[in-house]
């Protein structure tokens, strides 16, 4: 499928690059931890938004995938003693097949809309159990892996070498979503995201499409897991598979505009830097920051129902499906 | 062990009966508006402090307060549908579940800043006070619990088949066009559910508070649980989520007892997964969801 660049794209992606660059010039360092934060969830969101944006299956349960990388190459490292970059690649396998594993077994059963998005978070939540009961995964403690700078260890002296890393993590995710767009494959899933049944019916098999979104978003999900723990060489079962997590994956993607390719990025950039200057003027406090985010999710369903991206692209995307009977 | 089980099982099947109660708004809510209220357990722990502060403040028992918390749920529960569910989500599906998410996610985090996470708990003196049954001892409230649950169920039944706004309710899940052309208020009977099953969340909380605790993370803990019920019982179905919750309580008691603490909540979320896979109808259903 040709898709047309449209100018409201090339603005945002504007933006973006000069918003990703202040940190090599006029952002003052304590603010670098945050801008790498948000790069993290940023990816997290683009792999939300591989299956959630263009398939149109809503998790509500992503940490599953992010964890699952997390604690993958963690444990990779600790417990076997492999490479950093060869425990990342097969953290993000592992997390494309715990992906597959949930995929294929909720498509199998012909689970999709509200009940798709329950059974993941459902999963989440065993993963999380799991993980904060067993010696292996660190039990309450979590795992967190000894400080070992160098290039070869995946960890980076300076923290700005560090944001880039994560940076062009992003960047990878962004050409993955952009190929994934223009490709049959991409046209596949938003023909299942409008009508599975029709989608079905021109011979589209919409199982193998689903099943293979959820690796996709699982493998991409995985690497912001390795990002995580490369950053801050700790995780724990509420930070890895916690429902904040899960949270953190669909706001970006919905509040930036779910099925677009800058979406998430947007999402999650303009929602984390709003959110840390109203923390700066208000003071820090617990959950504030969320309930922050929740009001700015409601606000935007409300007036903005294709995510901020509907400002600049217009509102001609995806017409309001009927309402259900 | 085995001597305990049935004080366990027994002890389990009180805390069903609270499941049951939640899950009914659950599944009223569900069964009319076809949406899945993410908010349910938000609003239960609201609730929870709701009666924890009528007491401690104003010195007002939990059984005292339930007329009170209900009435005042039901019209939180008619504004919430009428004022920001159904204009805010523009009817779509997807977006329902994200308003209501929405809703929880500022719910839960300002109770964790108004009332930090601390767990509170009344300290009611009659909270302790044990009655034998079969051999077991439960506490008095839990029992109380128990048998105002099933009459609370059985009102709500004796609402939906006895009075005409139960059957423009029953009428509008079952054809909701054909309702509407009849005259039907689709918008008065949606938001009348919503508070319905709002409302029973308040009792629940009333019931639940003298042998519970509260923190802002409650309500998520008993969301799945919720979930899990009204899917057991069958969503939609009254008294599939009266045996779910009972059924509920028991697994889960019974699987703490073999799993310990921890691995123990392991039950509810696997017997959740199941059953949305192979039986999402519920389990007494024949007809299927879809």
């Amino acid at each position: 499928m040709k898709t047309r660049m449209h100018p409201g794209n090339a603005v945002v992606a504007v933006i973006l690059i000069v918003a990703a660059l202040l940190p090599y010039f006029v952002l003052p360092a304590a603010w670098l931890g945050l801008a790498t934060n948000i790069l993290v969830f940023s990816l997290l969101g683009v792999a939300w938004n591989i299956t959630g944006g263009f398939g149109g299956m809503m998790s509500f349960g992503h940490a599953v995938l992010f964890g699952s990388g997390a604690y993958a190459t963690a444990m990779l490292q600790l417990h076997a003693g492999i490479n950093p970059w060869l425990a990342a690649l097969a953290a993000m396998a592992i997390a494309a097949g715990v992906g597959t594993f949930i995929g294929a077994l909720s498509f199998r059963y012909g689970l999709r809309g509200s009940y798709f998005a329950l059974i993941t978070l459902a999963f989440a939540e065993v993963f999380r159990v799991l993980a904060s009961s067993f010696a292996m995964t660190g039990g309450g403690q979590g795992l967190s892996l000894p400080l070992a700078t160098g290039l070869a260890n995946m960890q980076f002296a300076s923290r700005l070498h560090n944001y880039t890393f994560v940076l062009l993590l992003v960047v990878a995710g962004l050409v993955i979503t952009t190929l994934v767009q223009r490709s049959r494959f991409g046209a596949y899933l938003v023909a299942i995201r409008e009508n599975e049944a029709a989608a079905q019916a021109l011979g589209i098999d919409t199982f193998r499409v689903k099943v293979l979104a959820m690796a996709l978003s699982g493998a991409i999900a995985g690497a912001a897991g390795v990002a995580y723990m490369q950053t801050f060489l700790f995780v724990d079962a509420q930070i890895g598979f916690g429902t904040v997590m899960s949270f953190e994956a669909l706001l970006g993607p919905v509040i930036g505009g779910a099925g677009t390719v800058l979406g998430p990025v947007l999402g999650a950039v303009v929602l984390h830097t709003v959110g840390e200057l109203a923390r700066e003027a208000i003071g820090g406090a617990p959950g504030l920051n969320l309930v922050f985010y929740g009001l700015v999710l409601l606000v935007i369903l409300r007036f903005l129902p294709n995510g901020l991206m509907g400002l600049f692209l217009g509102q001609r995307r995806r017409p309001a499906t009927k309402e259900q009977a | 062990m085995l001597g305990l089980i049935i004080p366990v099982a027994l002890n389990g099947l009180m805390t069903g009966a609270i499941y049951a109660l939640v899950a009914l708004g659950l599944t009223l809510i569900y069964g009319v508006l076809h949406i899945i209220n993410f908010a349910h357990g938000s609003l239960l722990m609201l609730a929870l402090y709701a009666v924890y502060f009528m007491h401690v403040l104003l010195g007002v028992d939990p059984y005292v307060a339930m007329p009170f918390l209900v009435l005042a749920f039901f019209a939180l529960g008619y504004v919430l549908q009428r004022g920001i569910i159904s204009t805010f989500s523009h009817g779509k599906e997807s977006n329902i579940l994200l308003v209501t998410l929405a809703l929880s996610i500022i719910i839960d985090n300002l109770a964790l800043y108004l009332w930090t996470s601390n767990t509170r708990s009344l300290n009611l003196p009659y909270a302790y006070e044990m009655i034998e049954v079969a051999g077991a001892l439960l506490p008095l409230p839990r029992l109380i619990a128990f048998g105002a649950a099933l009459v609370i169920a059985l009102l709500l039944w004796l609402g939906m088949t006895r009075t005409r706004d139960g059957r423009a309710i029953r009428a509008i899940a079952v054809e909701k066009r054909g309702a509407e052309l009849v005259g039907v208020n689709v918008k008065h009977v949606y938001a009348l559910c919503f508070g319905i099953g709002t409302a029973c969340l308040a009792a629940a909380a009333c019931l639940l508070i003298p042998t519970f605790y509260v923190t802002p993370q409650v309500g998520y803990a008993f969301v799945l649980i919720a979930f899990t019920t009204v899917v057991l019982g069958g969503m939609g179905s009254f008294a599939g989520a009266l045996v779910g919750g009972l059924l509920l309580g028991v697994v889960e008691a019974l699987s703490g007892l073999f799993l310990g603490e921890t691995l123990g909540q392991i039950g509810i979320f696997l017997v959740f997964i199941l059953m949305l896979l192979f039986r999402p109808q519920g389990l007494f259903s024949a007809r299927g969801v879809r």
